[in-house]
């Protein structure tokens, strides 16, 4: 039987030095660099896909991208201005709906209706609507707006991408709330605050960088999509900014030049793609930014 | 004439002494279940207006429990449940149309660990003067609530810092500060210097001193001394199994502080005064 005292060795002398042969040190050494490995594997597919988009993109991009129309086939003249116009509107019609509601919905379920039955099934609810596919959303504001209105529009899209968006603000938001302390909304209610003036002075204040991040990644996901605007905020050739007709946007656009086979509206789609991935990293460098601000 | 006279001198003597001790809230029969679990029994007591009342006695005998009846803090516990009747200056607090609200604009609380609201120096002073709609100058009150409470010299050029870049004896005491700026008449302290170093409790210690001149203070606290220091009327709750294995809190014994310490009238007291257990 030995002791741990003899397993350290028989020097009198104390010695603290690393031993580079020991099991445990090799073991170590092996792990770091595999982990190494894997966080490269993940890191390759990121690089290759923006260095890609960029190479093909860029040759393409220039002021023009943001003022011209897109050339109609055969034409080579043009670019996609309308259509980036177009993602901003829709975009904003989606947040305009998604934000306050699922804003407001984190708020009850978190301040309101801890441990509710209601609580339980609103986020049972979102969760479902996580992952449920973009193209449903879609089919919804088709039946609910297109069909009621009887024609497609920018309005019926930001819809769509208001259900994509929602339940991601609604869960992110939700996990802000959740990490202001408890001990905050006490210290507010004991110098005699209503519940009503601790959740809007105090507790949507602090929690304000995580429901910037939650609007910034609905944001973001939503931009991206094409399937749920294919038959809401349809395509236009045209400069619109009319709510109620059909609407250009990013991704539909990418989507449709990206498969005829006419070379000026590939590389045009190749742009948009690059101007849509860099739309997406702003917004998120923007969240990254706000909520490095640390408050607690 | 005169005899009459002297008879007007000693009521109004024997009436002041007695509107000095008077007490500011009382507990009769006071029990509180946190779902069905029961966390404090029968606590009869009367806290003295305008002095320091401690309460000591071992983790889980229910002095939180007790101190958070008092400004209806336990009503934000899920399950939490009382009987029996509390009053704030013969106002019954748990009375049908009282608002809770209202009882903690009176009865101030501090909690054992420094809270400070995710906001700057400047605004946790004036937040709770500005929800009970304070109508004087707000920078004024600033200033005077922070000299109050002793605070002022170390934070004045970092009013605009947030709360929580304050050092924890700091920040305990700008929670403190706070509570003063709503003007409340009574302060609980649950436990306020446990997680601080000596020299920031002995801070605090010497501005509940200052404080009780013109504010009820119910302190509860862990250590006997500062109990010692501060306070002039001690209660020892103990937490008891009785003879069915049912654990039970009590109050064993209520007393003028010097009292308590020095002819506790129950064993268990002198027991854990002296740090003898079971
Ligand atoms: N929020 C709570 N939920 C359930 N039980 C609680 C809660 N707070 C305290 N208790 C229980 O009530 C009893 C008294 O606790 P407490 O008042 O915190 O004692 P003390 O402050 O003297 O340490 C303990 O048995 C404790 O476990
Ligand atoms: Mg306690």
């Amino acid at each position: 039987m030995t002791t741990i005292q003899e397993s350290l060795g028989s020097s009198p002398e104390v010695n603290l030095e690393r031993k580079k042969s020991s099991s445990k040190n090799l073991f170590g050494i092996l792990m770091t660099g595999l982990t190494a490995v894997f966080t490269l594997f993940i890191l390759v597919p990121l690089f290759a896909l923006v260095f890609d988009v960029a190479r093909q993109g860029l040759p393409r991009l220039g002021l023009q991208s943001f003022t011209q129309l897109p050339p109609p086939p055969g034409l080579t003249e043009g670019c996609f201005g309308n259509a980036i116009v177009g993602t901003l509107i829709v975009l904003a019609v989606a947040a305009a709906f998604a934000v306050p509601i699922g804003v407001l919905a984190a708020i009850y379920l978190n301040e309101f209706g801890k441990g509710s039955k209601i609580a339980y099934w609103v986020r049972f609810g979102a969760n479902v609507l996580t992952g449920v596919p973009a193209i449903i959303a879609g089919l919804f504001a088709y039946t609910v707006v297109v069909l009621a209105m009887g024609r497609f529009s920018a309005f019926s899209g930001g819809v769509a991408l208001a259900v994509v968006m929602l339940p991601i603000v609604m869960r992110t938001t939700e996990e802000g709330l959740l990490i202001v302390p408890q001990e905050v909304r006490q210290g507010s209610l004991a110098v005699g605050a209503t519940k009503f003036q601790t959740i809007s002075r105090i507790v949507v204040p602090a929690a304000l960088p995580t429901i910037a991040t939650a609007v910034t990644l609905g944001l973001a996901r939503a931009a991206g999509e094409a399937a749920p605007l294919l038959f809401t905020a349809l395509n236009n050739n045209f400069w619109s900014t009319d709510l109620f007709r059909p609407i250009a946007t990013l991704p539909v656009l990418i989507y449709f030049f990206s498969i005829i086979p006419y070379r000026a509206q590939q590389e045009i789609a190749w742009a948009a793609a690059l101007v849509l991935l860099g739309l997406v990293l702003i917004v998120s460098v923007i969240a990254r930014v706000v909520t490095a601000k640390r408050r607690f | 004439m005169r005899l009459g006279l002297v008879w007007v001198m000693v009521f109004s003597i024997s009436l002041s002494l007695h509107t000095q001790t008077r007490a500011i809230l009382q507990a009769e029969n006071v029990s509180v279940q946190y779902g069905s679990v029961p966390a404090i029994q029968d606590i009869n007591l009367d806290i003295p207006k305008n002095r320091v009342t401690a309460f000591i006695g071992p983790s889980g005998s229910g002095k939180s429990t007790l101190l958070r009846c008092f400004n209806r803090m336990n009503d934000t516990i899920p399950g939490a449940r009382l009987l029996g009747r509390l009053t704030f200056e013969g106002v019954d607090l748990y009375g049908r149309n009282v608002d809770p609200v209202q009882v903690r604009r009176r009865i101030g609380m501090v909690f054992q660990r420094p809270n400070p609201l995710p906001k700057s120096v400047y605004e946790n002073i004036a937040f709770g003067a500005r929800i009970n709609g304070y109508p004087g100058d707000m920078d004024e009150l600033v200033e005077r609530i922070l000299r109050r409470a002793a605070l002022w010299d170390e934070v004045k050029d970092k009013l605009w810092q947030s709360g929580l870049s304050l050092s924890g004896g700091q920040q305990q005491r700008l929670c403190i500060a706070r509570i003063l700026a709503i003007e409340p008449k009574v302060i609980l302290l649950d436990e306020p210097c446990s997680a601080l170093d000596p020299v920031s409790t002995l801070r605090i210690e010497d501005l509940l001193i200052e404080l009780k001149q013109q504010y009820t203070i119910v302190i509860v606290t862990h250590n006997m001394q500062q109990a010692m220091r501060v306070s002039d009327w001690t209660a020892f709750f103990n937490a008891e199994v009785d003879a069915h294995d049912h654990r039970k809190n009590r109050l064993v014994e209520f007393a003028p502080t010097k009292v308590l310490f020095s002819t506790p009238k129950e064993r268990a007291t002198q027991d854990y005064i002296s740090g003898r257990f079971g």
